[in-house]
């Protein structure tokens, strides 16, 4: 089965076309690096495939299911989840609150107005669940804005575990990390389960090849090259645009 | 784990002693006192309704008198008709806020920032000028008058200050306690969100335009209580109630109190209504001597004077 499917996907904006004729499939369970220089449309690829954009023209598949003209929360619910380029939590929530957002968001109880969110003792346990297990229980009470930038980047790709997605897309999840950082966040990825299939833009070639089985390159905003991990390291037009 | 206001401790014997003092007050102070603090109950609601989108949402609604100013003419003119029962007033006055709030949210929402500031505020100049100029029906600025004091039943007469003043306190419980289960429900949570981030909200899969509407609607219906127990309480409602210094004055309420707070509304609206009324029995220049308080209060607690609490933590 197809994680996902992209047909001919165009994007334009006014004259410029940011993204051209891209067809990509994914499979479930795959793990795929997406690489390319500045402007290349990466994070354009990333906003049209989780929904923050909407593709001029071309079609998108998610799971066998045609999302191109759902919204990104539609989207999201179908069992897609992303982190962000640049660090977007809540922050002015504490940690607790930021997880419990997450962990709430594919909960029933998410439109309940009636009753604390306290009384839900599975959203609590949860929260409660994966804070443990990132080594993070002991921060719950800090306010976001007040832990460090490499904590905050572990949190964008644990925030988006917590809606327990089927796709996970993560944009530059080691961008501005220290070595020690990068390596912690990459671990990270890597023990995740098989099943989730993840799509990886990344500008650390060790990170995109330490994760990723197969690499998708673009360059202005079409695909390069496409394929497993070697014949891209040996691509001979990869390394001319990218790899210099 | 924390809620936004946790009721242990020092802040429960707090509690405890303005609770204490609010049902003794009538025996400790003039009737005029009684009356102000009457005002303070029904303008926390008002102040508390607006910080559902303000504060919680991050949604800056400049119009937020409509609710207050339709539920209150809803419900006189149901006294004019000669239907004084209270339990049909106040259900036609939430239900006329929350109605006006259902209709000017579905343009509102779409709107960002100043642009939403901008929709809020002519919406609600609409309904003023609508209660201005339609003479025949709300008699223009001279208002609806001889409104006069609901009936409950059970042989309670709420004509007397003193009798309105115990009525509209469990009231206000009521809604203070019905606004602290929603702001702490997941449903509250995620307007806290929302006003964090909204495009992070999305990614989780919120439906952050849904929300914020359903916000929009449930601070009409609060507004829209307020509104009800204004105009029984000074049977009397003008177009002035729909207008955009009745907003302001919510929105001011909000920066001195601190929004997003629990309390921070209730502190706003009781300074606000106290000053207003003493100080202009001081001195004619008492709205320079209220401008001063505001400079003052902004450029030392930014947040609002509520944040004083959370420093000594």
């Amino acid at each position: 089965m197809k994680a996902l499917d992209v047909q001919a996907l165009s994007k334009d904006f006014g004259g410029l076309r940011a993204i051209r004729d891209i067809s990509l499939e994914i499979e479930a369970g795959e793990r795929r690096a997406i690489i390319g220089p500045n402007g290349a449309g990466k994070t354009t690829f990333f906003h049209l495939i989780s929904g923050f954009l909407f593709p001029s023209s071309g079609r998108i598949h998610l799971f066998g299911r045609d999302v191109t003209h759902l919204q990104a929360h539609q989207r999201a619910a179908l069992g897609m989840s992303r982190t962000f380029q640049v660090t977007n939590l809540f922050p002015k929530l504490t940690l607790f609150e930021n997880i419990l957002l997450g962990v709430q968001a594919i909960n029933g109880a998410r439109f309940c107005f009636y009753r604390r969110v306290n009384s839900f003792r599975e959203i609590i346990y949860e929260t409660e669940r994966l804070l443990k297990e990132w080594s993070l229980w002991g921060k719950k009470d800090a306010l976001l804005k007040n832990l460090s930038y490499g904590e905050q980047r572990q949190i964008e790709v644990i925030m988006a575990l917590a809606t327990k997605p089927r796709l996970l897309l993560l944009d530059e999840p080691t961008a501005g990390l220290s070595p020690a950082e990068t390596a912690l966040v990459t671990s990270i990825i890597k023990s995740l389960p098989r099943e989730i299939t993840t799509i990886l833009i990344e500008h650390d070639m060790d990170v995109a090849f330490e994760i990723a089985e197969r690499v998708t390159v673009l360059h202005f905003g079409s695909v390069l090259a496409d394929g497993p991990l070697e014949q891209i390291k040996g691509n001979s037009k990869v390394a001319e645009v990218y790899l210099g | 784990m924390r809620t936004i206001t946790s009721l242990k401790g020092t802040s429960f014997s707090i509690l405890l002693l303005a609770a204490l003092i609010i049902v003794f007050l009538p025996f400790l102070v003039s009737s005029y006192y009684v009356g102000l603090a009457i005002q303070v109950f029904i303008f926390t609601i008002f102040a508390m309704s607006l910080d559902i989108l303000v504060g919680h949402t991050g949604l800056p609604s400049m119009g937020h008198a409509a609710y207050f100013g339709v539920a209150a003419y809803a419900t006189g003119f149901l006294c004019l008709a000669g239907i004084k029962n209270f339990w049909v007033g106040v259900i036609l006055g939430m239900g006329s806020g929350g109605l006006t709030a259902a209709l000017f949210g579905l343009l509102a929402i779409r709107a960002h920032g100043p642009y939403f500031m901008l929709i809020t505020l002519a919406l609600s100049q609409v309904l003023w000028g609508i209660a201005f100029k339609w003479r025949s029906l709300t008699k223009g600025d001279d208002g609806l008058p001889g409104i006069g004091r609901p009936e409950i039943g059970m042989g309670i007469d709420l004509k007397p200050d003193l009798y309105f003043y115990y009525f509209t306190f469990a009231i206000f419980l009521i809604v203070l306690v019905a606004l602290f289960v929603l702001l702490n429900s997941p449903f509250g949570y995620t307007l806290r969100g929302i006003r964090e981030s909204e495009s992070r909200m999305k990614a989780l899969g919120y439906n952050v335009g849904l929300y914020k509407y359903l916000a929009f609607v449930f601070a009409g219906v609060f507004a829209g209580t307020s509104g009800v127990l204004w105009v029984y309480y000074c049977g009397f409602v003008n177009p002035s109630n729909l207008g955009v210094d009745q907003s302001v004055k919510g929105l001011l309420m909000l920066i001195l109190g601190g929004s997003g707070s629990f309390f921070g509304p209730g502190i706003g609206a009781g300074i606000i209504v106290l000053l207003e009324n003493i100080v202009s029995g001081l001195t004619e220049r008492w709205s320079l001597i209220l401008g001063i308080i505001y400079v003052i209060v902004i450029m030392f607690f930014s947040e609002g004077l509520s944040s004083i609490v959370k420093r000594g933590h």
